[in-house]
């Protein structure tokens, strides 16, 4: 059992808790992430690390509520309990310097691009990153992501914060600059980090994203997560999640992504009407 | 010899058949196919047993069990000495019982086979496991504490087995399992239809009740390492990892929706209570018309799985024919009565997908069997022009395992083959690496629950040797 010890509302259906779990603070790492399992019905989720405190032993976990699990977990409280938390899982970030990084983040993607843009930092990297949501009330860390970059840009879809538009207008405005830019890290929704890579490959620039496909055991053992990069398939939780932009199947990781998308509208229902899931027999 | 002959010819009645669920009636549930013998029944098989002075069926047993001995004891209705004489060797009876391929194994030897039918050791040993968890007293006696620490990865059978010996050899033993549940392929890979979970949890109670701690979501070489377990004060790590590492096939169309591996597949609704879908909210979405491929036990689940989830039909595809199908015969035949349909010397090349990338097809290839390979069985042989298009809309990868890489990746000197799996000596456990241990799946790559049981046993005692010569 975990202990869930503080938790804050981010913004629209954007929230963060603190769980104890003293062991995965020690070890965890920028880019990891964990496997979490509410109660004894849950299903296995996988939320990134958003940050770590190793001396107070807790974690922190930033999610957005889009279906069932992270709709239970957003009413839980401080002094609840999750049932089964498992890190941290999949490869850490590579944090060297590069020289220039840009950090993309976008919508909840802020959360996990926040503990790696902090490592970049403070391998005396030049850190420009931008940051986007729908709007600026979906907009988080806007704070966190200013103290650790050098330069920090906002992009609104609706222009109620910063530039309106995508974070990819920004993006294409620094490279038409011809500043030096020698690595890209991008993480958000698919479409985003697919944009970012096509953006970015006429100019050979090394972009990295963070896949999230459906995950069961984060463990290599059920291939779930697989995803195309290159000529190869790989397991996102322990290949990944990072993987080079340019070598990325958008499209396989876009349609295998919605496997489960009419289950998924079910358990949202919850289901008292006694349909197609057997689950009244 | 022919005293023996005599003896047999002698034997009255028959062996006995198991009573199972009705066909029609099981692939509307997932209860146990098999329900068990009744006391009557088991008395008269028991008494088939010639209580041989040299046992041959004890060879067959990776784990040496004295079957005439409990068998003996059965026939005197002593049942709880029976279940002790049993558990002297097999820590988990009502699991092997269930599982392990007699045909291949104890019951293979049995001398009755020559004439008749072979003693169903199996079913008997299930049928005293199955009393004891109705009615034993457990209470399994432990060597004085050793002061010693041991670390076993995994609770499948090898670390179970593993755990429970050196817990009763005196040693402090904690279990390190990824998942949330212990038991390994026996939780998220064997259904609840052949081997029922409430079993399993027993039985690892049992274990519990000896002492062992199991730490579950501990994904050793993410939160610890081999290394780092050793530094904290472990005199010992014993691995047994398993071969969870599922292969597909590389041909294309393997990433369309709809293709699932078997170890997938199996732990939704196994260990995630899919069927229970949505009180349990782990979906899975299985079609009208599957195909799995392989022909092992993992495939028979994986094909008589979907049957209790409304599906339509259902298929084995394999590329050799029915003599080399490696299940056991029993999953063989309760397939077929379910209405599993074997697509024999057949092997996918491709999958098709619809627009929305759902599995809608698959291209199959006939083959023919030419002469025998390095494994001794005959050799597929492709038949040009003899493609031909399946349709089905789900797709379940069963063509083998390979072992989990996460623990060989970080522990560095631990020596590993060209396939991946732990160098560990057979009758030991003994790795590469001083005071690491290895056996079950993890060394032989995928096997069988009995011979992991069997390679833990060796290892408990290799272990306990181990940190006795150290301290001495
Ligand atoms: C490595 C990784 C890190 C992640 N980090 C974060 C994070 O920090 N914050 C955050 O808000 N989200 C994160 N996600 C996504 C998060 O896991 C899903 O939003 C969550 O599982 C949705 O569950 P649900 O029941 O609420 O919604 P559902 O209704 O089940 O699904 C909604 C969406 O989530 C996806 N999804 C469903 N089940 C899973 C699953 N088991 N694994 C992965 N995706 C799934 C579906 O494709 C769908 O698009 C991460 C995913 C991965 C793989
Ligand atoms: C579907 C299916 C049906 C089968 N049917 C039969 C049958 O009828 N009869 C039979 O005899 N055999 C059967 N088998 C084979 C049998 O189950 C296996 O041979 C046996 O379980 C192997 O035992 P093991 O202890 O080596 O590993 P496993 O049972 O695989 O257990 C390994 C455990 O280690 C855990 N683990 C892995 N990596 C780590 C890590 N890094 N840290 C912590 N924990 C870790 C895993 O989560 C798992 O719980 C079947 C297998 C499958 C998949
Ligand atoms: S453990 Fe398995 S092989 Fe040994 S006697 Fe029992 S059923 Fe036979
Ligand atoms: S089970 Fe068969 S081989 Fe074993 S003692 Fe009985 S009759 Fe002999
Ligand atoms: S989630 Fe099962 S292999 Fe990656």
């Amino acid at each position: 059992m975990f202990k869930i010890t503080k938790k804050k509302i981010l913004a629209q259906s954007i929230k963060l808790i603190e769980v104890l779990a003293p062991e995965i603070a020690t070890k965890g790492q920028a880019g990891q992430f964990v496997i979490l399992r509410i109660d004894e019905n849950g299903e296995r989720i996988p939320l990134t690390l958003a940050d770590f405190n190793r001396q107070e032993g807790t974690i922190t976990l930033i999610y957005q509520e889009v279906g069932r699990t992270t709709a239970e977990l957003g009413r839980l409280e401080p002094g609840d309990y999750i049932l089964d938390l498992v890190g941290p899982l999949g490869k850490p970030s590579e944090i060297e310097k590069y020289g220039t990084v840009i950090c993309v983040g976008g919508g909840v993607g802020v959360a996990p691009i926040y503990p790696i843009t902090r490592a970049l930092s403070g391998a005396d990297n030049h850190i420009i990153s931008i940051i986007g949501a729908r709007s600026n009330k979906h907009l988080i860390l806007a704070e966190e992501m200013e103290t650790v970059s050098e330069k920090l840009y906002i992009a609104t879809d609706d222009g109620t914060e910063g530039q309106k538009g995508f974070v990819t207008d920004i993006l294409k405005q620094l490279i038409d600059s011809k500043m030096q830019i020698d690595l890209v890290v991008a993480i958000g929704p698919l479409v985003m980090m697919k944009a970012v890579s096509q953006l970015t490959r006429p100019y050979n620039i090394k972009t990295i994203v963070s896949l999230n496909p459906i995950m069961v055991d984060g463990t290599g053992m059920c291939g779930a997560c697989r995803v195309a990069v290159g000529q190869e398939t790989k397991f996102a939780c322990v290949d990944g999640p990072e993987f080079d932009g340019h070598q990325v199947n958008w499209s396989v990781a876009e349609i295998r992504a919605r496997m489960f998308a009419e289950e998924e509208q079910l358990a949202m229902k919850g289901c008292n009407s006694g349909g197609d899931c057997h689950c009244q027999k | 010899m022919s005293e023996v002959n005599e003896k047999v010819k002698k034997v009255r009645p028959n062996r006995q058949p198991m009573p199972i669920q009705d066909a029609h009636d099981r692939i509307r549930n997932f209860n146990e196919v098999a329900i068990g013998y009744s006391e009557e029944q088991a008395l008269l098989e028991a008494s088939r047993c010639l209580d041989c002075k040299k046992p041959l069926c004890i060879d067959g047993c990776p784990v040496d069990v004295d079957i005439p001995g409990f068998i003996k004891l059965i026939t005197q209705k002593e049942y709880q000495q029976a279940i002790n004489k049993i558990k002297e060797k097999n820590n988990l009876p009502a699991i092997c019982g269930r599982v392990c391929p007699q045909e291949s194994q104890c019951e293979k030897l049995c001398i009755l086979g020559k004439k008749a039918l072979p003693v169903a050791i199996g079913r008997l040993e299930r049928f005293v496991a199955d009393w004891d968890l109705a009615n034993g007293h457990n209470q399994a006696e432990k060597a004085a504490a050793s002061g010693k620490k041991i670390a076993v990865v995994g609770s499948g059978p090898s670390g179970l087995t593993a755990a429970a010996d050196l817990a009763k050899l005196g040693h402090e033993v904690t279990v390190m399992e990824a998942l949330h549940i212990p038991g390994g392929v026996m939780v998220y890979g064997i259904p609840e239809f052949r081997l029922p979970k409430s079993i399993v949890q027993h039985e690892i109670k049992n274990i519990q009740n000896l002492g062992v701690k199991i730490a579950c979501n501990q994904v050793v070489g993410k939160i610890n390492t081999v290394d780092e377990l050793l530094e904290r004060g472990y005199d010992a790590v014993f691995i047994g990892t398993g071969a969870g590492l599922p292969y597909f096939m590389d041909i294309p169309g393997e990433n369309l929706n709809g293709v699932y591996s078997a170890n997938e597949f199996l732990t939704r609704v196994n260990l995630m209570k899919a069927y229970q879908f949505p009180q349990y909210l782990t979906p899975v979405r299985i079609g009208k018309r599957v195909a799995v491929i392989g022909a092992g036990n993992v495939a028979m689940d994986s094909a008589r799985t979907p049957l209790r989830l409304g599906t339509e039909e259902s298929y084995i595809v394999y590329r050799r024919s029915e003599n080399e199908m490696p299940a056991r015969l029993e999953e063989i035949e309760h397939a077929r009565e379910e209405g599993v349909q074997f697509k024999l010397l057949t092997s996918p090349i491709e999958i098709i997908g619809d627009e929305n990338g759902w599995v809608k097809g698959m291209i199959c290839q006939q083959y023919e069997l030419g002469e025998p390979d390095e494994s001794g069985r005959r050799r597929p042989i492709p038949i040009k022009g003899s493609e031909y298009e399946l349709q089905v809309d789900t797709i379940i990868m069963a063509i083998g395992q390979g072992p989990n890489p996460l623990v060989p990746q970080t522990t560095p000197d631990l020596q590993i083959n060209s396939h991946g799996n732990i160098v560990a000596e057979e009758n030991t456990g003994l790795t590469s690496k001083p005071g690491v241990f290895a056996g079950g799946d993890i060394v032989t790559g995928a096997a069988t629950v009995i011979q992991a049981m069997g390679a833990g046993k060796k290892a408990a005692n290799a272990i306990h040797k181990y940190l006795t010569e150290k301290s001495g």
